[in-house]
């Protein structure tokens, strides 16, 4: 891990993998595409509906997959003061944030005509909207300081406090939807997954988390030169107000 | 069966396609933002590279591969 | 230990001289319930059957509103800077400050609880509950707020960002404070709630001074 802290090093070899994950994610979204919204049967009881699960579920899984990279990032940061793992979280935020509010609007648009209703509080969506405010307040905190260093590393112990409450959340919801919920709305939307739908879902997953990959990267060498211009701003200011004073 | 019942998805296309859209639209911002983002930084910093005095006089250095 | 009985006294002495923080916190917990019947009606049925959840979604609201300032004052006149030069842990101070927050918010939040579900029409059985319930939890709620009041130090807007931080954390709280007094409300066992509640003080009681320590150290650096 120590061997990436190097930015350049980090540049090159993002360098190198970037046209593989994003070749991947064109690839693996086409097949998905093809094989959820056409290839694939509608199911027996929610009609094409169905369909909607093949961008709401990876949804989901991205959701909650950024969030843990942005944890794990998190905890480099603080533990080692892995110069990258910060700029990581970062990233990773939006585009968590992006996942989660996906899955929340899809899973509205799923549940209108299942369940007649444009939200329900079942758990795992009650659980995502949780997750969208964790990502937001992150997010806010990050962006709430003049410096960036500071910002970064409060927000990283945000992400590390937010990593430990979401499985006491989980639990909570979970524990809190059943008292509340009829018995009827359980599990909201999940068919009994036959094999023509798990291979587009798993696709769709797959390219979802190239995607994410790919993003990733970008925005952390984007983060890298907008370090970079910061550095040579200050050095440049130094340099002048060393001149205006010798 | 034919294009126009395909795109009905059975009553629900008010539902699904909308869904789909989202969903490309939430990617495809994300992409898209981070990607101009990352032009307009690296612009900047070739800029300045190329007008930043060379420490031994103050000849512009030059540009880096 | 004697450090931190220190440090609450001196909180306490604080916020004596100033006064108006306790009262304030108790007089919006009040304002803010009485509004509900405005709002849905004073029908005693429809009260009752909320009467645990507004409580509690009130007095959540009511205990985050002076932990904005429960590090600023001393941050910004310097004595934050020499508190963290003692030999004592950092931790043991924010322990020290939270209870003194705890003694001046959640303390009198506890007693103007019961009052307001009289007025709420809340079952009698309720009440014992409802106190046991903010006796376990606003000690958490004071917890998991430092830590948030730590993490915005010196950040713009800080108030509101605190808000935005610390409510998702209160969840959990929220949930089994008003399930274990709905639970006593309809005659069913209370104690598998409390329990939980009090594992969530505990939890806290360890992580968050960790947690608050750290991003105080990140502020003063």
């Amino acid at each position: 891990m120590h061997r990436f802290a190097n930015p350049a090093r980090f540049l090159r070899l993002a360098a190198v993998i970037l046209p593989w994950t994003a070749i991947a994610t064109v690839l693996l979204l086409g097949a998905g595409l093809y094989l959820g919204l056409i290839a694939s049967p509608a199911d027996y009881q929610q009609g094409e509906t169905v369909r909607i699960m093949y961008v709401h579920v990876p949804s989901a899984w991205l959701g909650m997959a950024c969030y843990s990279t942005m944890a794990f990032a998190s905890a480099v940061a603080l533990i080692w003061k892995h110069p990258l793992a910060d700029l990581v979280g970062k990233s990773a935020a939006p585009i968590g944030a992006g996942f989660t509010f996906v899955c929340l609007v899809t899973g509205s648009l799923w549940g209108r005509p299942m369940w007649g209703t444009w939200w329900a509080w079942d758990a795992r969506l009650t659980s995502m909207l949780i997750l969208l405010f964790l990502y937001l307040g992150y997010m806010a905190l990050i962006n709430a300081f003049d410096d960036p260093t500071r910002g970064a590393r409060a927000a990283a112990i945000l992400a590390l406090a937010g990593a430990v409450n979401i499985p006491i959340i989980k639990f909570s919801v979970d524990w809190w939807n059943t008292l509340h919920q009829p018995a009827s709305v359980t599990k909201f939307g999940m068919p009994s997954v036959d094999p023509a739908m798990l291979v587009p879902l798993l696709l769709m997953g797959l390219g979802f988390t190239t995607f994410f990959v790919t993003v990733l990267l970008l925005r952390v060498r984007s983060e890298i030169i907008a370090a970079k211009i910061r550095a040579i701003r200050l050095t440049q200011i130094h340099a002048s107000s060393s001149q205006v004073a010798g | 069966m034919n294009l126009s019942t395909y795109f009905d998805m059975g009553g629900y296309a008010g539902f699904v396609w909308p869904a789909y859209a989202l969903t490309a639209l939430v990617m495809l911002a994300l992409l898209g933002t981070t990607l101009r983002t990352l032009r307009a930084r690296e612009a900047t910093l070739k800029t300045m590279q190329e007008t930043l005095p060379n420490r031994r006089g103050n000849r512009p250095a030059a540009p880096r591969s | 230990m004697s450090r931190m009985i220190e440090i609450v006294r001196r909180d306490l002495r604080l916020a004596l001289r100033q006064g108006s923080d306790s009262v304030m916190v108790v007089t919006f917990f009040v304002l803010t319930v009485v509004l509900f019947p405005f709002g849905i009606g004073p029908e005693a049925n429809i009260l009752e059957r909320t009467s645990a959840g507004v409580l509690w979604v009130t007095a959540l609201l009511a205990s985050m509103l002076s932990l904005d300032r429960l590090f600023q004052a001393d941050y910004e006149d310097g004595s934050l800077e020499l508190l963290a030069l003692t030999p004592t842990a950092l931790e043991v101070l924010v322990l020290g400050k939270v209870a003194a927050h705890w003694l001046t918010t959640g303390l009198p939040l506890m007693v103007a609880a019961p009052v307001l579900a009289v007025l709420l029409h809340m079952n009698a059985d309720g009440f014992g509950t409802l106190l046991l319930t903010m006796l376990l939890g606003t000690p958490t709620l004071s917890l998991i707020g430092a830590m948030g009041a730590a993490l915005v130090l010196g950040a713009r807007r800080g108030g509101v960002l605190l808000s935005l931080l610390v409510l998702p954390l209160y969840v959990p709280v929220l949930i089994f404070g008003v399930g274990a007094i709905d639970a006593a409300v309809q005659g069913l066992p209370s104690q598998a709630h409390l329990l939980i509640l009090g594992g969530m003080l505990l939890a806290s009681l360890a992580l968050t001074p960790w947690a608050a320590a750290a991003a105080l150290r990140q502020a003063l650096e």
